[in-house]
């Protein structure tokens, strides 16, 4: 292991030690975090209750369809973009500002449009992860080397051969990135909507918590969403380094 | 000429914006979406009123306090980790792992923290902002050309005038990018703190006026903010596209 990894894995747990050790001995009171060692096992508690797992399924499958709607949709538009240079100047500015404006406004609306249930809340997520997706998709095929699309000429590959083995895999890094954050903001535009104006799932069930002074409840399901969104990352996260490492970098 | 162009093609998107805004009104209805004019009269008789002001500054200042501490305390730390590249290589997973984490789950422990009110905000919104700043900073700090720092040397530059006429602008345009990332990313934060927990500053007004469905209110805000993000971000990415151009040959001749 390279030295930094071996620093790092030590600072990470001696982190963790250091809050145990404070919790446990009163230098942080529990009204405001509690130890580490309680919120697994108040996770694992929570987990064997038989309530929480419609909550998690509800909020997982909000998140799974939003994901893969924003995935496939943003690719989608991000490679339309790229392709008509005329629509990407006219979008680019919004697809800058985009993620300054408060979404959870428009939630109301969808509400009204969509019903009530985890439709508008799909649909504000989706609309939320999308752009992330959209603008990873644009730099990636604008970092296509040229001479990569030179040799491609050379070898005379149709449009679609050209796009599929040239195109794409160059572009892979920036399209994995853009995956990661379409995964982070689905998360949080599932679990946010849930927190402020819904009536199940896990984010309500958080907020909830937090409303009744149930601390440990809190940080268990808390840990929970960390624990899940960083799982989903650290697999995208090893497919990149086989992929880089393939390529020899 | 240029600038008409990449004027132009905006304005379309967005004139076509309100057009499909309209188009919304006529198929939802009054108590979904209210039509775009009576909308922006009752934003402009809003602001009118003595009541909004304070909310207004409210959360002007707890963006205002949260973006200086994210483009600060971002750039700071950003340069440490850039400069040492043992602590940065220490520290660039664990910031990755924290800037893809719905930092939202986190905003209950924050209020613990801080208590609700105004340094919730505060940190909340700094806590969106100031992951970007540092990662591109620290990126800009390790890439600076080892070049330039021994030319540098050459002409016996004293160390201010190395800071001076070599880092700053060799990693102005980077970090600037990293600053309107970190701009939208506090804002997002600010707003999300406000509408969660909160007695004061637009968030507030917003959540008070989803609760009593006034539509017309939400969408007033919603204008407000939006196109106050709009604005400060197009204003922000010509700045940082002319940085960019000046700094253009350096990267292509790598």
């Amino acid at each position: 292991m390279k030295k930094a990894t071996w620093i790092r894995t030590v600072f990470l747990v001696g982190a963790l030690g250091a809050l145990e050790v404070a919790c446990r001995s009163g230098a942080i009171p529990a009204t405001m975090v509690t130890a580490p060692s309680a919120m697994v096992t108040t996770l694992v508690k929570t987990m064997q209750s038989d309530e929480i797992g419609g909550h998690i399924e509800q909020t997982l499958s909000a998140v799974a369809i939003a994901m893969a709607l924003s995935i496939t949709g943003g690719f989608a538009i991000g490679f339309i973009l790229n392709w008509f240079p005329v629509l990407r100047r006219a979008f680019a500015p919004f697809l800058a500002a985009y993620y300054a404006i408060p979404h959870f406004a428009f939630y109301p609306l969808l509400i009204v449009i969509f019903g009530l249930g985890s439709t508008p809340l799909i649909v504000l997520a989706t609309l939320f992860a999308m752009v992330a997706m959209i603008v990873a998709t644009m730099t990636g095929l604008d970092r296509v080397p040229r001479v990569l699309l030179k040799t491609a000429r050379i070898h005379r590959l149709s449009l679609l051969d050209e796009i599929w083995r040239v195109r794409l895999p160059a572009a892979a890094p920036h399209l994995l990135s853009g995956l990661k954050l379409a995964v982070a903001y689905s998360f949080i535009g599932v679990i946010a909507g849930e927190f402020i104006l819904s009536t199940s799932g896990i984010g309500h069930e958080i907020a909830f918590a937090y409303d009744n002074f149930d601390n440990p409840r809190m940080y268990a399901l808390i840990l929970f969403v960390l624990a899940i969104v960083t799982a989903f990352n650290m697999t995208v996260y090893a497919y990149e380094r086989r992929l880089m490492r393939r390529r020899g970098i | 000429m240029m600038s008409l162009r990449s004027f132009r093609d905006p304005v379309l998107v967005a004139l076509s914006l309100v057009a499909l805004w309209q188009v919304l009104h006529h198929i939802a209805g009054d108590s979904a979406i209210t039509a775009p004019a009576p909308t922006l009269t009752h934003l402009w008789e809003m602001i009118g009123q003595a009541r909004f002001l304070p909310h207004l500054r409210e959360t002007g200042l707890a963006f205002l306090q949260a973006l200086a501490i994210a483009c600060g305390g971002g750039i700071l730390i950003g340069v440490v980790l850039g400069g040492h590249r043992l602590t940065g290589e220490v520290a660039e997973p664990i910031l990755v792992g924290l800037y893809s984490v719905p930092k939202i789950t986190l905003y209950p422990v924050i209020l613990l923290l801080f208590g609700l009110g105004m340094p919730a905000k505060v940190a909340f919104g700094a806590l969106h902002g100031i992951i970007p700043v540092v990662l591109f900073t620290m990126n800009a700090v390790r890439n600076v050309n080892r070049t330039y720092l021994r030319t540098g040397r050459t002409m016996r530059l004293a160390p201010m005038q190395t800071a001076w006429f070599i880092l700053i602008p060799a990693t102005l345009p980077e970090i600037f990018t990293g600053l309107r990332i970190g701009f939208s990313l506090t804002l997002l934060g600010t707003m999300l703190g406000e509408l969660f927990a909160s007695q004061r500053g637009l968030g507030f007004l917003l959540m008070t006026a989803i609760e009593l469905n006034d539509v017309k209110t939400i969408l007033a805000i919603a204008v407000l903010i939006s196109a106050f993000a709009v604005l400060c971000n197009a204003a922000l990415l010509a700045v940082d596209t002319r940085l960019h151009r000046g700094a253009a040959p350096e990267t292509s001749g790598k």
